[in-house]
């Protein structure tokens, strides 16, 4: 059993090998956006946070578009969340709890359309905004990034709806509730965390999205983080780039992505396994 | 997993098999389900319908700087694919987004399977690191992944330079990694991979751990190897998920666009790193040439749903059962 036993560790080894190769950039990103910009000229580079210091974060935030970014970026991605899940949550309603003509048509459609690049598209939709006057608008790349985000949560959705029996329902009624107060005290809480992912899969969607918004905000005024970004280093490339502050940024904009994504990830495996269980 | 968010391919979950579902079939008031559709359906029409229909009427039409000036479009069959697919630049576009695209894609998920595979063979601690590395990677938003890799491979600082020069390559002292096309596309495959293979791994990891301990508890009293082992259980249960996550990759890999446009700025050579969605964008935004760009991206989109064929089928069986 010994020669088993020097084998796992000697794979434990390759493991953490592996997961620091893969941890790395995350891990430069940030320590670099804690390091003064002077230090990062330097040879050697330091693999630790020496004289850590918070000053290229606060350059950022008050640099000047960085604060007209984020407003951006918060009224676009909530818009969005609040359309899509509503939109999407009848359409999985529709699709799990009735059979209906046009309803294959519809699955099959709604699975197509999840898979159409943006790339296919954008030419189209930038002509479209710009001949309605939509062009740098938060309504605008919210239609867009809705129609974008909507079939798969529809998808998603559908299987959150379908695992609720009807007949939880159809007992509630029994007891005396009409449908509305059925589905309100019954279904609706059963969904909460169904709702949930599907709310961060549509904001994580929204607030990371470059390319759409790419050729749907074209004025720097009117930029999400992600366009800021790219803008904010192009700025610096000139003056030798400041790594530090543009490290800074790209974690400002990191961080909220990274702990939603862990948070809803966790709900979702759990989910997986219990399904594993099943299956 | 949607169509128009610039990552290709993050979706927020491994795929694996869903638990069976309960539907109940009752008749209903007839009317409801098609009102419930009412709204997502008019998002989807106005958000792509239209715009699938312009670029089908666009690209038979003339639709160049006169139109942009008021003049009525005319009206020209096929004249601007002849166009276009009779150009060299495209073909060159076109071989280039698919070897990039097949390479990236096994690579990915060769590299996942390794790493589903060595999950399995570690001590719980280990993986349990695995998996939160994968998961940092998985989250991380793509313009930022970007300009991560663009600070680690900066010609004058970066680290990877410096620990290249460490170690005895002296010849990599100021490097310029993204201003010629292989090495440009060797760090775009390495932002690719890097962020794509948290989802395969985790995704056959998932799998992986359904197959059963008695079976190959059963195998080890029967004498089998691990090779033999991984040869005759493991990768035969994984398949299915297997061919599935290549797919994907394939079809997420072809569409590669925001990568490549935010590693052109620092000063690649532009006409020999676009890919398709590039040149479309080159082609419409940049030379207001709609008619063309509208050609070259019908054909990207009736490529996608052909490729997608498989895996939407794979799914409509899920939905029926």
């Amino acid at each position: 059993m010994s020669g088993r036993r020097s084998a796992r560790m000697a794979y434990g080894a390759l493991g953490l090998a592996v997961a620091a190769l893969w941890a790395f950039p995350v891990y430069w990103m940030v320590l670099s956006a804690v390091t003064p910009d002077a230090r990062l000229r330097q040879i050697p580079p330091s693999f630790l946070p020496t004289n850590a210091t918070w000053s290229n974060i606060t350059s950022v935030v008050t640099s000047s578009n960085f604060g007209n970014a984020l407003r951006m970026s918060l009224s676009v991605t909530l818009v969005t969340v609040v359309v899509v899940l509503a939109f999407a949550f009848l359409g999985a309603l529709a699709i799990s709890r009735f059979r209906f003509r046009g309803r294959r048509s519809f699955v099959l459609a709604v699975l197509f359309i999840q898979m159409l690049p943006a790339e296919g598209l954008f030419i189209a939709q930038y002509k479209m905004l710009s001949s309605v006057g939509l062009l740098n608008s938060v309504v605008g790349l919210t239609v867009l990034y809705a129609a974008a985000i909507i079939p798969f949560t529809v998808w998603m959705l559908r299987g959150f709806v379908a695992g609720i029996p009807a007949d939880l329902e159809e007992a509630a009624m029994v007891d005396g509730l009409s449908r509305t107060q059925a589905f309100l005290r019954i279904t609706f809480p059963l969904l909460a965390p169904g709702l949930v992912a599907s709310g961060v899969y549509a904001f994580l969607q929204a607030w990371n999205e470059f390319t759409v918004a790419l050729v749907a905000l074209p004025a720097e005024s009117a930029q999400t983080l992600p366009l800021w970004l790219r803008t904010f280093l192009a700025a610096s490339v000139n003056r030798g780039v400041n790594w530090a502050e543009v490290m800074a940024a790209s974690t400002l904009i990191a961080i909220p992505v990274i702990v939603f994504f862990l948070l809803v990830q966790q709900r979702m495996a759990s989910g997986l396994v219990s399904g594993a269980v099943k299956g | 997993m949607t169509s128009t968010t610039a990552q290709p391919g993050r979706p927020l979950a491994p795929v694996v098999p869903p638990p069976d579902a309960v539907v109940h079939r009752r008749p209903r008031r007839p009317l409801t389900p098609y009102l419930l559709l009412v709204p997502a359906v008019g998002v989807l029409l106005l958000g792509l319908g239209y715009p699938v229909y312009w670029q089908v009427l666009t690209s038979l039409q003339e639709y160049g700087l006169a139109q942009q000036f008021g003049q009525p479009p005319t009206f020209i069959g096929l004249d601007n694919y002849a166009r276009l697919f009779t150009d060299e630049r495209l073909w060159a576009v076109v071989a280039r987004s698919i070897a990039f695209c097949l390479v990236n894609a096994f690579v990915t998920v060769a590299v996942g399977l390794g790493m589903a595979l060595l999950m399995r063979a570690v001590p719980t601690i280990v993986r349990v690191t695995l998996q939160v590395t994968l998961l940092l990677a998985w989250a991380m938003p793509m313009v930022a992944a970007v300009t991560v890799f663009r600070w680690l491979f900066d010609y004058r600082t970066g680290v990877v330079n410096w620990l290249l020069v460490r170690i005895g390559f002296e010849g990599y002292a100021g490097y310029a990694w993204l201003s010629q096309p292989l090495t440009f596309f060797l760090v775009a495959s390495l932002i690719i991979i890097w962020m794509s293979v948290p989802f395969v791994a985790l995704s056959l990891y998932a799998r992986l751990l359904q197959v059963p301990d008695e079976i190959l508890e059963a195998a080890r009293l029967d004498g089998a190897g691990s090779g033999q082992i991984l040869r005759s259980i493991l990768l035969p249960m994984v398949k299915p998920v297997l061919s599935i996550v290549l797919l994907l990759q394939i079809i997420w890999d072809l569409r590669v666009f925001a990568q490549i446009r935010l590693l052109q700025d620092a000063g690649a050579p532009v006409a020999q790193t676009n890919l398709l969605g590039n040149f479309i964008f080159e082609l419409g935004i940049g030379r207001q040439d709609f008619a063309g760009a509208a050609a070259v991206s019908i054909f990207v989109l009736l490529l996608t749903v052909l490729l997608s064929w498989p895996y939407v089928r794979s799914l409509v069986k899920e939905d029926a059962a």
